[in-house]
């Protein structure tokens, strides 16, 4: 990888101020920035460590849901969101292995927002807000195609807040290589209506199956989504599977995470 | 630049350029050549250590990001008097390497796994060292190897 | 009960100590004092026209020391193919040049076309970045079909059709064989390609030059299975370095699969890169490199035809292949598809009929050579695969079909109709064994739970039989070999009675320091303990060919035993002296020289103390000292067979497939540690796996490798497979070797893969899929679920 500084603040404020340097970018947990960095495919002159920051870490229950901070590793929310949020702790304890657990965060994730990636599944399907150094960003605005967000030059994810649902499930079916979600489900029942959110399948990333969660919303079973047709057109395609094949996971996948919430 | 960290209980300092990953920092610093690379996308555990405790790939995590921290590599594993510790033995004791390649990171994945939980079902064991490649054993002999170290009775572990 | 570190015992692997506690030593954790670092340069089009490379900006980078290029290895030879196979009408094969980095062309992702040697990795990398090469991108050649359709596009001008040879096997037997299919009252035709893999060792390849100014002698540190044949063919054909004057040191390797066997272009170029800057000169493999620079395995695309009569008798067997070669000729690579495979296709069937047509197609891609298996595992496949469909075409039972088929116990030797002479088997024994083992009766019981939950369950059996333990010289010589296939050993007992053997097979993950340990304590009747295995360094061991096709034990293992017995030869006469009796007189047993009917003794350590203190001793008409050295040339292959058995579930709705249960039922012939030969097998079996349902390499039209990571690249992990039940109890000992051994190393990876193939296509059948009658592999869930949906 190409040589560069590496500053490591304290607080959120030093950690903007540092990332207003040309060329400089915020690193947290590392997975996904360093292996990109090692095959030279990102080169930062300057590199803003996030771990260090004890007010970007945690999970707590608050009056808007489970907060979660930016710079939180997976293994935590594993842990610690379990007893208030089991299906969040599930899909944060599927993510990667347990060595990535340890190191990547829901920040790191989010901002990256990788099409495989879960945790955009949970945010969009959980209708969570992303709260960042200067804003609050809700998660239907946040996601705007692959590897883009609504995040701005040096906006740094500070926390997350997720609503918590009657019921909630995520099914990922695990691309054989990479392990990433070929297709992921992210499913909510609130009580003013139920969230559907498929991350794997789309060409521009994660988005809301609006059908499934009209049929959903009338009727919280597993056969509720049998009669949909998804169409294979907008989704992506690679050795993994087909279009076709990515329309009929989500489709399986949606009914296993009903069942299952 | 000079970075400073415990490794396997001791304080430990090299040289190095800002860019180190520890995995570097470990094997070209320190000289302590145990820990392996065997990809370059954070996939084929080779590399895992501990720090503070805990498991990480050490080709994907800064020398200097983790400085001042606690590392535990394959060489700080066995007990004091130089014998293999429980895990160790295990896998000499039921064949769980060949080459020996992955057997640092397995080692190491293993002993978080069993700090975490320390009587883990073969399912769990296979689940928490999917990312750790091996090519040579076919895992087999590696997940019996961690359910014997777990206390598990290794007759009725598996097949043979 | 056999003897504790004798034969037969499942002694505990010594060289486990230091790789458990991080003291294994790789070539990567050598660092010689003043070393610099390579980097190379590699296309990143996979055909092109070189026109001019600029090297002077990256010489201007900080810390570059060399930068090189084709242009400097063009007075040195090129690295050549170890076989020269006839085609069909009696030309030799063509073989275009290889050299040590491209030179006019590059032609492949991934060919290297230069190198900076740098005083760090980074640096090296950077000024790598910093090379300014012009290149005329040529239409990449990928496809094996199109290769040979469009012969105005060539990957090698000596190379006019892309075709390197075109071999029929047995080529006077064609005429009988398509006699027997126009007779015929069935024929089973399948189609199927045979994936391509990359063999992924855990340890990537690594390489340092090391040449001493001094005194002329080049040293060079290599991930190699085999470092005497890596010496050989630089010495003879790439660099000419006299061979007294280059040393290769294989130290631990982690891991080959054949892809370590061959000799590549970066261990030449750090050795001239090392003689240029008078320094030490190291290269660490990166795993996207790997894939773009080991040798790749298998890449065949067969048409097979079983010709029957209605009973399912197998009348005549005939396939047609196109062998994929890469863009270079790897040094085994011509051998894989005909002589590994052609002569395997009668498998452990009494076919009168069998012809084999296999044509060899350069193509821009990685080379292609020998992978666990080798040739071998694409003949099982093709066979075991067209067996299961004629069965279900005939309505015959697969164990049955297969059973009335096979050679039987009282036919040995049986001379195939493709030219091998197995020496002794039993296949209706490992089929009683493996039926055994899995539980066939439970089998409807188990379908039940599975559909149960939604799952179809699933059988598939397949038999396996390879040549291993290559191979006699004699007969390797007349196939196109262009060297010998004996192997040696040394055995030196030191004066105070511990012994040094010095091997030429290469360990790296065998356990040879254990096993062959075992072997000498047990022959010698000496403690394992006082035994070390040498191996690796070609300035200690007189010889070698390495280790690959589940040789080492049959043939240096044989090497061994015959060195042993020249030093027992020698400890009778010298102990004939000492106790004053008749050579004749003198019997070995357990480690001590005695008088026959008397308890006059000397122990092995008395008699090795006086060969070396030779006090008393027969000067006259004996050497001092106590070594020998034995090369052992087998007569024949040893041919290891056995059966397995997979059972599957597959989730119809998502296509996905695991694997609930795996049995082997091998024989192995003579084993002398259970427990390495059982991890050898588990470990094939794993390969198998991956190859029937994960694991292919993917190029796209313009060549661009697609799987050049574990992110796209699927390797098993430890959820992907089960726990496998081996067996290894049905022996018939090989007759032509001392130790009665046949081999295990490659069994696995053979009769793995079209034992889940025939199962998953079982569970679809079983489920009212009927229509399918083959997927290729990796079958993986989305393939399954297209066959049954699309
Ligand atoms: C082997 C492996 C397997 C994996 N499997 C999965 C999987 O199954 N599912 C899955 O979802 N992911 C998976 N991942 C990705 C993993 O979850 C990463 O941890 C995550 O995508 C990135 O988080 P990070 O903290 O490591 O971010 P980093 O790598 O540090 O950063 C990623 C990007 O986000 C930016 N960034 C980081 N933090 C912030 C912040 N707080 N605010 C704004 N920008 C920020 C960085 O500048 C960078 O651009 C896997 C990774 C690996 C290596
Ligand atoms: S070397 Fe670190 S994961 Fe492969
Ligand atoms: S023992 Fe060789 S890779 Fe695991």
């Amino acid at each position: 990888m190409h040589d560069f500084e590496l500053v490591k603040p304290a607080s959120v404020a030093e950690a903007v101020a540092a990332l207003g340097a040309e060329g400089a970018q915020a690193l947290s947990g590392g997975q996904t920035l360093l292996p990109s960095m090692k095959q030279r495919l990102a080169a930062p002159e300057r590199l803003v460590s996030l771990g260090d920051i004890a007010e970007m870490k945690g999970v707590c229950l608050g009056d808007r849901g489970l907060a979660v901070g930016g710079a939180t590793p997976h293994a935590v929310v594993a842990r610690e969101a379990k007893a208030h949020y089991p299906a969040l702790a599930w899909l944060a304890g599927e993510i990667g292995d347990p060595s990535v657990r340890a190191r990547g965060t829901i920040g790191g994730s989010l901002a990256n927002n990788d099409p495989a990636a879960c945790y955009p599944a949970a945010a969009l399907g959980s209708g969570a807000t992303i709260v960042t150094d200067r804003r609050e960003i809700a998660a239907d605005a946040f996601f705007q195609g692959l590897f883009t967000t609504a995040l701005e030059e040096g906006e740094i994810i500070t926390s997350v807040h997720f609503p918590i649902p009657e019921k909630a499930a995520y099914m990922k079916f695990a691309q054989p290589a990479s392990r990433f979600a070929l297709v992921g489900v992210f499913v909510a029942k609130f009580a003013d209506g139920v969230r559907v959110a498929i991350t794997g399948a789309g060409e521009d990333g994660v988005f809301r199956w609006t059908e499934a969660e009209a049929a959903l919303g009338a009727d919280f079973r597993p056969e509720a989504v049998e009669g949909l047709a998804l169409s294979a057109g907008g989704m992506l395609g690679d050795m993994h599977g087909a279009p076709a094949y990515r329309a009929n996971l989500v489709k399986v996948l949606t009914r296993r995470a009903v069942a299952a919430a | 630049m000079k970075v400073t960290m415990t490794v396997n209980g001791k304080a430990m300092s090299a040289e190095t350029e800002g860019r180190t990953l520890l995995s570097s920092f470990l094997r070209e610093g320190l000289g302590l050549t145990g820990t392996h690379v065997g990809c370059d996308t954070t996939q084929c555990g080779a590399c895992t250590v501990h720090v503070d405790g805990q498991p990480v790939k050490s080709c994907t995590v800064l020398a200097q990001d983790v400085a001042g921290r606690s590392v535990t590599t394959i060489e700080g594993m066995a007990n004091k008097d130089g014998s293999l510790s429980v895990i160790q033995q295990a896998f000499q004791d039921h064949h769980g390497l060949q080459c020996g390649f992955c057997t640092p990171g397995m080692v190491m994945i293993s002993a978080a796994l069993l700090s975490e939980k320390p009587n883990p079902t073969e399912e769990e064991v296979r689940h928490y060292l999917k990312g750790n490649i091996c090519r040579c054993t076919g895992y087999h002999n590696i997940v019996k190897a961690v359910m014997a170290a777990s206390g598990a009775d290794s007759q009725k572990l598996a097949a043979e | 009960m056999p003897k504790d570190g004798g034969i037969g015992a499942s002694t505990l692997r010594r060289e486990d100590i230091r790789f458990l506690t991080g003291k294994g030593r790789y070539t990567a954790d050598i660092n010689l004092r003043g070393q610099a670092f390579a980097c190379f340069l590699r296309s990143e089009v996979a055909h092109g026209r070189i026109r001019s490379i600029d090297t002077s900006a990256a010489e201007e980078m900080p810390g570059v020391l060399a930068v090189m290029t084709g242009e400097d290895f063009t007075e040195v030879g090129g690295n050549p193919t170890g076989w020269l196979v006839q085609s069909r009408d009696g030309a030799t094969m063509k073989e275009p040049k290889r050299p040590v980095l491209a030179h006019g062309k590059v032609r492949h992702v991934g060919d290297a076309y230069a190198l900076v040697v740098a005083e760090t990795y980074e640096q090296a990398k950077d000024a790598c970045e910093a090379i300014e090469a012009d290149i005329e991108e040529l239409p990449a050649i990928v496809d094996m079909a199109a290769a040979v359709a469009d012969t105005t596009n060539r990957v090698h001008d000596e190379c006019d059709d892309n075709v390197v040879f075109d071999w029929g096997w047995i080529e006077e037997n064609r005429a009988a064989v398509d006699a027997a299919f126009e007779t015929a009252p069935h024929v089973t035709t399948l189609e199927l390609v045979n994936n391509r893999l990359s063999p992924n060792a855990m340890e990537p390849r690594a390489s340092i030059g090391d040449f001493d100014s001094g005194t002329g002698d080049y040293k060079l540190y290599t991930t190699s299975q085999n470092p005497h044949l890596t010496r050989l063919l630089i010495s003879a054909f790439v660099m000419g370095i006299p061979e007294n004057k280059l040393t290769v040191i294989a130290p631990d390797v982690g891991g080959g699969f054949g892809s370590k066997i061959y000799h590549y272009g970066e261990e030449a170029a750090v050795l001239a890169a090392s003689k240029r800057l008078d320094r030490p000169v190291k290269w660490v493999c990166d795993r996207s490199e790997a894939f773009l620079s080991d040798a790749h395995g298998r890449d065949h695309v067969t048409k097979i035809q079983l010709a029957t009569d209605m009973e399912g008798n197998f009348l005549a067997v005939r396939t047609e292949t196109l062998a994929n070669m890469g863009a270079y000729l790897s040094n085994f690579a011509t051998c894989t598809p005909t002589f590994l495979h052609g002569t395997l296709m009668a498998g452990p069937y009494k076919t009168p009929h069998v012809y084999v047509n296999v044509k060899a197609v350069m193509t821009n891609t990685v080379p292609v050579d020998a992978y666990r298996g080798a040739g071998r595992p694409e003949a099982t496949y093709s066979l075991e695969r067209v067996i299961d469909k004629a069965a279900d075409e005939l309505g015959i039972d697969p164990w049955e079909i297969r059973r009335k088929n096979f050679i039987d116990p009282d036919q040995f030797p049986y001379t195939t109709p493709v030219g091998l002479v197995y020496d002794t088997g039993n296949y209706h024994a490992t089929m009683d064994k493996l039926r055994e083992l899995s539980d066939v009766a439970g089998f409807e019981a188990r379908a039940t739970e599975s559909a149960a939950k939604g799952k179809l369950r699933g059988f598939g059996l397949s038999t396996w039989i390879e040549a291993c333990g290559i191979a006699p010289s004699n007969l390797v010589g007349v196939l196109g070999c262009r060297v010998g296939l004996y192997d040696a050993a040394t055995i030196r007992v030191n004066a105070t009675g511990n012994i040094s053997v010095l091997v030429g097979a290469h360990s790296h993950g065998q356990g040879h320091e254990t096993v062959f340990a075992q072997l000498i304590a047990e022959k010698l009747g000496v403690d394992a303990k006082s035994v070390e295995i040498v191996h690796g360094d070609t300035s200690k061991i007189p010889f070698g060919m390495g280790t690959y096709g589940s040789r080492s034990l049959a043939v240096c293992g044989s090497a061994m035993m015959k060195a042993a017995d020249k030093i027992i030869d020698k400890g009778k006469k010298i102990a004939a002296h000492m106790l004053e009796a008749a050579e004749g007189d003198i019997e070995f047993n357990d480690g001590s020289f005695s008088v026959a009917g008397t308890d006059r003794q000397k122990s092995f350590a008395e008699i090795a103390f006086s060969a070396y203190v030779p006090h008393n001793y027969p000067l006259e008409t004996l050497e001092p000292g106590l070594e020998e050295t034995a090369f052992y040339d087998p007569a024949n292959f040893t041919y290891p067979a056995g059966a397995y058995g997979c059972e599957v579930e597959v989730d119809p709705e998502t296509g996905g497939v695991d694997i609930v249960r795996f049995t082997c039922a091998d024989d192995f012939g003579n084993v002398i540690n259970p427990m390495i030969v059982a991890g050898q097998v588990h470990g094939g079996v794993a390969q198998g796996i991956g190859q029937a349902l994960l694991e292919g390499v993917v190029y796209n039209e313009d060549g661009q490798l697609l799987t050049g990571s574990y992110m796209d690249y699927a390797m098993p992990r430890a959820d992907d497979v089960p726990n496998f039940t081996v067996d290894h109890s049905c022996v018939t000992p090989c007759t032509h070797n001392p130790l009665g051994a046949k081999g295990c190393g490659e069994a696995g990876a053979i009769g793995t893969p079209p034992a889940v193939v025939n199962a998953v296509i079982d569970a679809l059948h079983r489920a009212g899929h009927r229509h399918i009658t083959h997927i290729d592999m990796p079958l993986t869930p989305s393939r399954v679920w297209t066959a049954m949906h699309g």
